[in-house]
This record gives C-alpha cells, structure tokens and sequence, in this order.
C-alpha cells in the first residue's frame, strides 16, 4: 500500500521534543563568537521632519561600540519599490534622515556588546522630530493633502482598473450596495524577526534570517548591498511561523548585515515584540464597496468590487494585493457581469505585505458578504442564493470575467458536503425555535464558499527545484527549494520519494534554506510548496530511477525495460527472474546516484471549499460565540492528512480571529494602539471551538500528484463564514451588516440601531 | 549577584546581573534555549517552564527570585533512555505542533494542567491553555494531544525527578 495519503507522523517533531527547533536567536554557530547586538531606535511620531539625532549619551553607555545614523549609510541607496508600476518617488531610506513616515520607522541603531545594554544606549539617543500631520486610513491619503512623499506630488502608489460603465447595473430588479472594511490584522507569528551576519576576510558574506524563502532573501540582499548574490551566503534557520510576512528579506536583515561589515565584527539582532508589532508587515487593510444586482428569484446579474488597499508607509506587497483581490472577484460564481477596481495608497503607518490569503480573503470576505447582503434583500435563504449561482461543475479549464483560468471545481458538491454535516436544516429550525421565543442566546448560521489561487508566479516562476540522492549507505538526501516553517516538508517530501523509492521516510533527510546547497528555489508562500516543491521531488524521484535503470541493466545485462522498481529491495528487480536484482543504495557504490530537477506547473491550482459556522450571540451584551465551525476544503490530493489537517485548523483560528476579534488600531495621531500582545487581541486557545472537517478531494491535473494548495484555506473560508454566522444571529432584529471584527460593542450598537430604525418604522 | 539554581537535576552557581529574566538566565546562561520568547508583556506563553512544581512564565521572573529553586524546561523531560514525556508523545502523535515556537512553553503549560486537572475536558484544556498563544496550530490539535496524554495517568503532570548532581 501506498504511504500516500497515510497519517505520517512529522520526522521533524523528536528535535523539536526534545531539543527544542534552532531558531535565528538561538543560534551558536561559530562564525558567530564575539557578535554585537544591534537595537533599532524607532520613530515614536507617525509623520515628522527629523530636525536631529544626539547620539552622544548613548556612545559613553556601557558596552556601546558605535551608534550608526542615517549620516553613517553613504555607500547604499535608498531601497526602491518592489514592483515597475508604483511611483518611483517612494524610496524607503535605510534609516531615516529627513522625515520620519509611521512610528517603528527605524533612525538610528545601537551596537553593543550585550543585548540588555543595547536596550539602556537606545534610550539615550534623543531624536527631535517637528511632527506633521498623519496620514491615517485611505480616505486621508487619497485626499492627497498631507503626502508622505511630497515628490511624487500624491499618496496613490499604484491603481487598477477602471471604473464599472455607467449602466453596469441597469435591468436589474434589486441593487444592493455596502461599504465593508477588511481591517488591519498583524501576522505575529510567534518567532519575532531575527538576523544576524559575519563577513569573512575574502569579502563573503554569511548571513541568517528567519524568512520564508533563502534564495529569494540572498536576492534581495544582492540588489540593496549592490553586492554578487553568489558572495552571499543565506541560511534560513528553524523558522517560528510566518504566514506571508517573512516573505523575502526585511530592510533590517540586510542592515544587519551592511552593520557588520562597517564594525567589522559579526552583528546579531532579534527584535522584541512590541518592536515586531509595529516593525514587521501587517496584512489585508481594505476598505471596500460591494454593489451586487440581480432579480428577486435569486440570480445574481452584475457584481462590482471597489476598494483601496491601505498600503502603510513604504511600498511592500500589500501594493500588489489589489491584483490579487480583482482577479479573485467573482468567487465561484457564475455571474454574468463582474467589475473591479483598486488603488493601493500610502499612509504613516506600517507597511502591508502578504498575510495568509494575501489579497484573496479579501476578495471572498466581499463576495461572500455581497452575497448574503442580497439574499436578505430579497427574502432568500443564503444557502440558496448561493446555489443558484455557483459556476457548475467542471472538469476543463474555466476562465473567468476577471480573466483567471480554474482548473477545476465542484462548488455545489462542496456547499451540499457543508450543509450536511453542519445539519443545516436543524440549525434553521433551532434557530427560529430561538427567535420564535425571543431567547437572550440567538444562533447564527453563516456561509461561505470559497476558491483561491494558489502555486501563482511569485517571481520566481511556478517552478520549483530538488535534488536526490541515494547513498550507498541505503539513506537518501531530498534537497529542495521551498523553505517549510511549520508546514513539515520535512516528512512530506520524504513520503514523496519514499513512496517510488522503497526507501523508507526515516533514512530520508530533507534539507532546506541554505543557498550554498540549494542554489535555486521559489520558497514557502501562496501555498505553492506541495504542487511544486513536491512535484519537483516525485519527478526527480522518476528521474533517479531513469538513472538507476540505466546502470542496472549494465550491471545485470538485462534490457533495461525488462527492469521494474522493486519498493520492497528499495531497487530495481528483473521481471520474471527471482533474485535478479540490485538495490539503488548498491547502484551508488561506484558512482553518485544523484539527479537535480526542476519542476514546472506552468499555472497555478484553484482549490476551493464551504464553510458553515455557528455562533452563539448573547443580544443582550452582544458578545458572539463561535461554537462550531465545519469545513470543507478541496486541495486536491492529499499526500498526508495529519499535516494537511493542520493547516486548515491554524488558517481557520486565524480567519475566526479576524472575523472576531483581531484588528491593528492607530489613533488619530498615527499612534498604533495595539503594538504588545497585551492590547492586540490574539486569539488563544478559548475562543475558538475544535472544528469539524469534512474530506473531498478533486485532483488537479497540473501535476503529477494531483494537489492544489491548502495552507491558506482557512483565512480565506473562516473569515466571512464567522462573519455572517454573527451577523445572521441578528438579522431578525434587522441587523445587515456590522464590520470585521464583529466585536460586541459593535454588534450591540447595530442591534440598537436596528431596533430603533424598526421602531421607528413601524411609528 | 551569586544564584544557584537547580535545571533539569543540575545545580550551578552564576554570577548575574540582579535585573536577569529567568527564561534570559535559561537561555544565554545555561545555554538551555529551547525556552522561547515570544513576547514583552508576559501573554504568550512560550516561556514557560516549571519551577518548583508550578509552570510559570519565565520571563515574569527574576533570576534572583529563583534563587535555590529547581527548574524544568522542555531539555529536561526526557528520560535518560530517550523516551519521551507522555505529553512530547502525545504532542507527536496528534501533530500539536507546527513551526515548533510554542511548543516548549506550550508542553510545559501542558503538564501543568495536567497536574492541576489529570482528566480534563475540552473545554478545561483550552482554559488551562489560555495564556499560551499558538499562531500555527489554531490549538484543535494541541487540546487533542492534551488530552491523549492525561490517558497515559498520573506521569502527564509531572516532570522527571530532579536529581541532585554529585558535588
Ligand atoms: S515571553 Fe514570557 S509570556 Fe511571552
Ligand atoms: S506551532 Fe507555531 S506557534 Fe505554535
């Protein structure tokens, strides 16, 4: 039997036990003795022309070996945006020297012998800063009357498409129109950033950071320190988590680096948490308007997405997302007529990239509510709105009014799966048992379905590399391109090769995130890594065996058709004639038995799935309890459920924080509220329920095995479901809407606002 | 000033700063870094470690204030024969962990609840869980491997014997 598909426990799990993983901070690597540790002094005021930096206290601190400003970086320019089409005006300084732009914007940086001492120095630099006005959310930046770059003449960084035609919604009996904000979360993920560097005396750089790509960081590393990327050794060590927002290489990485070579000494940092919260990317920060039309049977006509992509300060992914958000417009469904728009805009505050989802929660958190907002419109069950205008089943290609081109997909088959193991119909009935005798505890229901792209182009293509090699030991070494932090590679990609090898999982090593062994690679993001990382495995996989073939049959002077893998020998048998054989590890006793590969997918995968939640919302307070969640997610094949499990529990806890609870706040100054895991509502372990997952599987033909993405799923399904459930828990009280997250003030005020509105009504 | 702290059976004396956060002492000191920080306002956990019977967050305490105390952290839970703890099994076996960050602090915060409650529920497990943050599991996983280690008894709530190292 196949151990695809198998409950493989992770290979990674016994250090991680035992040992605990390697993380940047936790590193002890020689080239390392005698490192500094740097502290970043951060701009405490949002907006600001930076009048002076005194670093002259600092320098008499204890253990304080220089104190670098802005006036120390004349080797280096400022770093340009990362994509053609934003304005090229908006350069990110490597520190601040004449205007500060959020608060955590770095000025100036401390390098002591010790890291408490780095925390005393920092606080002796005085910076004086004349503040201007802050730039905060995408209606003051598109005003364009304060600009954070005065020399590109406006805050727009980039815009997307045009406006809908001014007939876009005639003929249709029912027009509904609502703004929505997709507010400011935080990736935190648990392993706050990190890097450190060491210059050897040859001009070779060897540097660690905790990301989610090494080839891509090294890259990136190239291009700002202007320096030949083969120069440049990056390691990505253990990983805490990353979820988009270690995405390539942060500004602070390659400074470190810049750092060290102007000490001549090794320097290391690892940031605190209050740092990290307002130094790392956040993530989504849209603000939208769905104008969905149709006719009273329940068939959607027309659907136009508008928004503005808060970008925070300097240009980062988050300027990209809105193609994301507009290709994925429609959903998974039918609509006739589909518009969308986006502009990404620049405020003081921090910078946007990727987060779990990137662009395509979004995307459904709109249609998903759009959806439900007309169903309530026109007297429909959501469930039922959505089944009338789901795309049907497909097995060939779909291309989309937004131009994207699905795989393949099964929409009805999925929200049915949902409906059914959620007891759909006993939960409508309990729910207007509820309302029939006005109960304090109202249940809500709410939908969503769900598709995604996932394994798009990143830049690097939608390829991956590996490399195999059998030893004559009987062991294997996979190396791959793509850098797990969580995801258990590891054990996957050791399955994979097991799996045609015949060798077993536990005598496969998988290696990772050192550019010096692997050269070329795409990382770990957009959920790309199985489709092609895994792919890449299963095709050198084939390809070793091509090779073994080859040799085999020299060696057993047979035809090598006659040769066929024997999984039990681990090698290559002769049909027919027992005991004609040779093992691969035997085959790798003279020469290497090794091949390198790169996998192409040419096009990215669109799983898709539903989503059903239920809460629990107490009318009175209006606080909402999620107390089930049930969830199906179609990734294609699946090559070891514990793992692909997983991932859809970790998305769906962080698309019900959203739903619920989580949201970066600035105040009008600029000043972020939430910059301690004190004030930001992270969601613990309480607040969310064990969830209920459902299996169906769909494979995708673009490769081999047959898989599509799942690591980001959950965000993209959760959300809106959790959203909708607590609305729909009040939609009796004439409640239609109440923004993410739906905490309770603003639940009980749209039910006070409701109830009034009705009240008034009825007068 | 001069603190002797027992970790994992070991006992050593070390001069420190009187400011030293414990889970600092753990890591920079003994060199015992499995004990994670993930956090600068005591609320996520990853941290934690057991003292003297209790799982505390080691970066509320100071090193000073551990001063003759004995300390667990997750290097010392595993049997000298290499089996490991029942809640390292467990963690294992029902995938409680992903990127592995928490999962120090998240273990040991486990045992403690498993020493105040040897037979939770669900709902008692993420309670008990409550001040330790995961960002990758979404906890589902990590409450299973709760609560398959409260079956193997009473040795989920403890810690291994501090043994006394010869002078
Ligand atoms: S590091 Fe101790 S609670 Fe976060
Ligand atoms: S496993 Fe990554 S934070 Fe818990």
């Amino acid at each position: 039997m196949s151990i695809l598909g198998t409950r493989v426990v992770r290979t990674e799990d016994p250090l991680f036990l035992t040992r605990g993983a390697v993380y940047t901070d936790d590193l002890t690597d020689e080239r390392l003795t005698g490192a500094l540790h740097a502290t970043f002094i951060r701009s405490q005021v949002a907006h600001g022309r930076l009048l002076s930096v005194d670093t002259s206290a600092a320098l008499e601190a204890p253990g304080v070996v220089a104190v670098v400003t802005a006036a120390d970086v004349t080797d280096l320019v400022p770093i340009p945006p990362p994509f053609p089409f934003i304005n090229a005006e908006m350069t990110r300084p490597w520190l601040a020297s004449d205007r500060v732009r959020f608060v955590g914007d770095p000025i100036a940086v401390v390098l002591t012998e010790e890291r408490y001492q780095g925390e005393d120095a920092a606080e002796m630099v005085v910076v004086d800063v004349d503040p201007l006005p802050a730039v905060v959310g995408t209606a003051a930046a598109a005003a364009d009357e304060v600009l954070l770059f005065p020399e590109a003449g406006t805050n727009l960084m980039a815009s997307f498409g045009d406006p809908a035609p001014a007939d876009f919604f005639d003929g249709c009996e029912v027009v509904v129109t609502q703004a929505l904000v997709n507010q400011r979360v935080a990736p935190v993920p648990l392993e706050t950033r990190a890097a450190a560097a060491a210059w050897s005396p040859d001009g070779r750089l060897t540097a660690w950071c905790t990301n989610q790509g090494a080839q891509q960081a090294r890259g990136q590393f190239g291009d700002w320190l202007e320096m030949d990327p083969d120069l440049i050794h990056l390691i990505t060590p253990d990983v805490g988590g990353g979820f988009g927002a270690k995405i390539g290489a942060d500004p602070e990485y390659a400074f470190i680096a810049w750092l060290a070579k102007h000490v001549g000494r090794p320097v290391r940092w690892a940031e605190s948490r209050s740092e990290n919260l307002v130094g790392m990317l956040h993530g989504r920060a849209q603000d939208q308007v769905v104008t969905i039309g149709g006719r009273r049977d329940g068939t959607v006509e027309a659907y136009s997405l508008v928004f503005d992509q808060d970008c925070g300060a300097y240009p980062r992914i988050g300027a990209v997302l809105p193609t994301l958000t507009m290709l994925m417009a429609p959903g998974v469904y039918a609509f006739p007529k589909v518009h969308a728009q986006g502009r990404a805009l620049a405020t003081t505050t921090t910078s946007i990239g990727a987060y779990r989802g990137a662009g395509r929660p979004e995307a459904t958190a709109a249609v998903e509510r759009a959806i439900d907002l007309f169903a309530a419109e026109i007297g429909m069950d959501p469930a039922e709105v959505r089944r009338k205008n789901l795309l049907p089943a497909f097995s060939e290609p779909h291309t989309t009014p937004m131009g994207a081109t699905y795989d393949n997909g099964d929409y009805t088959v999925a929200l049915d799966k949902a409906l059914e193991a959620a007891g759909y119909e006993e939960l409508r009935a309990e729910q207007a048992r509820r309302r029939e005798a006005g109960d304090v505890r109202q249940l809500g229901i709410g939908l969503s379905v769900y598709v995604e792209i996932t394994g798009a182009d990143n830049g690097a293509g939608t390829k991956e590399a590996a490399e195999l090699e059998v030893h004559a030991d009987g062991t294997a070494t996979v190396l791959t391109g793509t850098s797990p932090h969580g995801q258990g590679h590891a054990t996957s990609w050791a399955m994979i090769a097991s799996d045609q090898l015949g060798i077993p999982v536990e005598k496969i090593t998988v290696l990772h995130g050192d550019t010096d062994l692997v050269p070329q690679g795409g990382g770990t993001m957009g959920s790309r890594s199985l489709q092609q990382g895994g792919a890449a495995v299963h095709q050198a996989a084939e390809e070793l065996i091509e090779e073994a073939r080859r040799r085999a049959a020299e060696r057993l002077e047979v035809d090598p058709t006659d040769l066929v893998v024997d999984l039990g020998l681990a090698g290559l048998a002769v049909r027919g004639t027992p005991g004609a054989a040779v093992s691969f590890a035997e085959l790798a006793e003279d020469e290497r038995l090794l091949v390198n590969t790169v996998f192409n997918a040419d096009a990215p995968t669109f799983p898709f799935g539903a989503h059903v939640a239920v809460v629990e919302l107490d009318v009175e307070s209006g606080k909402a309890q999620l107390t089930r969640l049930v969830a199906v997610d179609d990734a294609g094949t699946i090559i070891n459920p514990l793992i692909a499990e997983g991932q859809r529990h970790g998305g769906f806890a962080q698309g019900v924080a959203q739903a619920l609870l989580e949201e970066v706040l600035y105040d009008e100054d600029g000043n972020p509220t939430t910059s301690t895991l004190a004030d930001y509502p992270f969601v613990s372990a309480t607040e969310v329920p064990s969830f209920e997952l459902v299996d169906m599987a769909t494979p995708t033909p673009m490769n081999p095995l047959g898989a599509k993405g799942i690591g980001e799923a959950g965000t993209i399904g959760a959300t809106p479901a959790v959203q909708n459930a607590v609305i729909d828990a009040a939609a009796h009280l004439g409640v239609r809407h109440v923004d993410m997250p739906v905490t309770p003030m603003r639940v009980w005020r749209a039910i006070q606002q409701a109830t009034h509105t009705q009240q008034q009504e009825g007068n | 000033m001069q603190v002797s702290i027992t970790v994992n059976g070991e006992q050593r004396t070390d001069e420190v700063e009187p400011r030293l956060l414990l889970a600092h002492y753990l890591r920079e000191v003994r060199g015992l870094r499995a004990t994670n920080i993930g956090c600068d306002s005591t609320s996520c956990g990853a941290c934690t470690v057991i003292v003297d019977g209790l799982s505390v967050k080691s970066c509320t305490v100071l090193t000073a204030q551990a001063d003759g105390a004995q300390v667990t952290t997750l290097e010392g839970l595993t049997g000298a024969d290499g089996e490991l703890h029942p809640v390292q099994a467990a963690f294992r076996a029902e995938h409680g962990l992903q990127c592995g960050f928490c999962t120090p602090g998240m273990v040991m915060a486990a045992i403690g609840v498993l020493a105040d409650n040897p037979d939770p529920t669900d709902r008692e497990v993420r309670e008990g869980l409550e001040g330790n943050l995961c960002r990758c599991t979404g906890y589902h996983n990590i409450v299973r491997a709760v609560l398959t280690a409260a079956q193997a008894g009473p040795a989920a709530g403890q810690v291994p014997q501090a043994q006394e190292v010869e002078a």
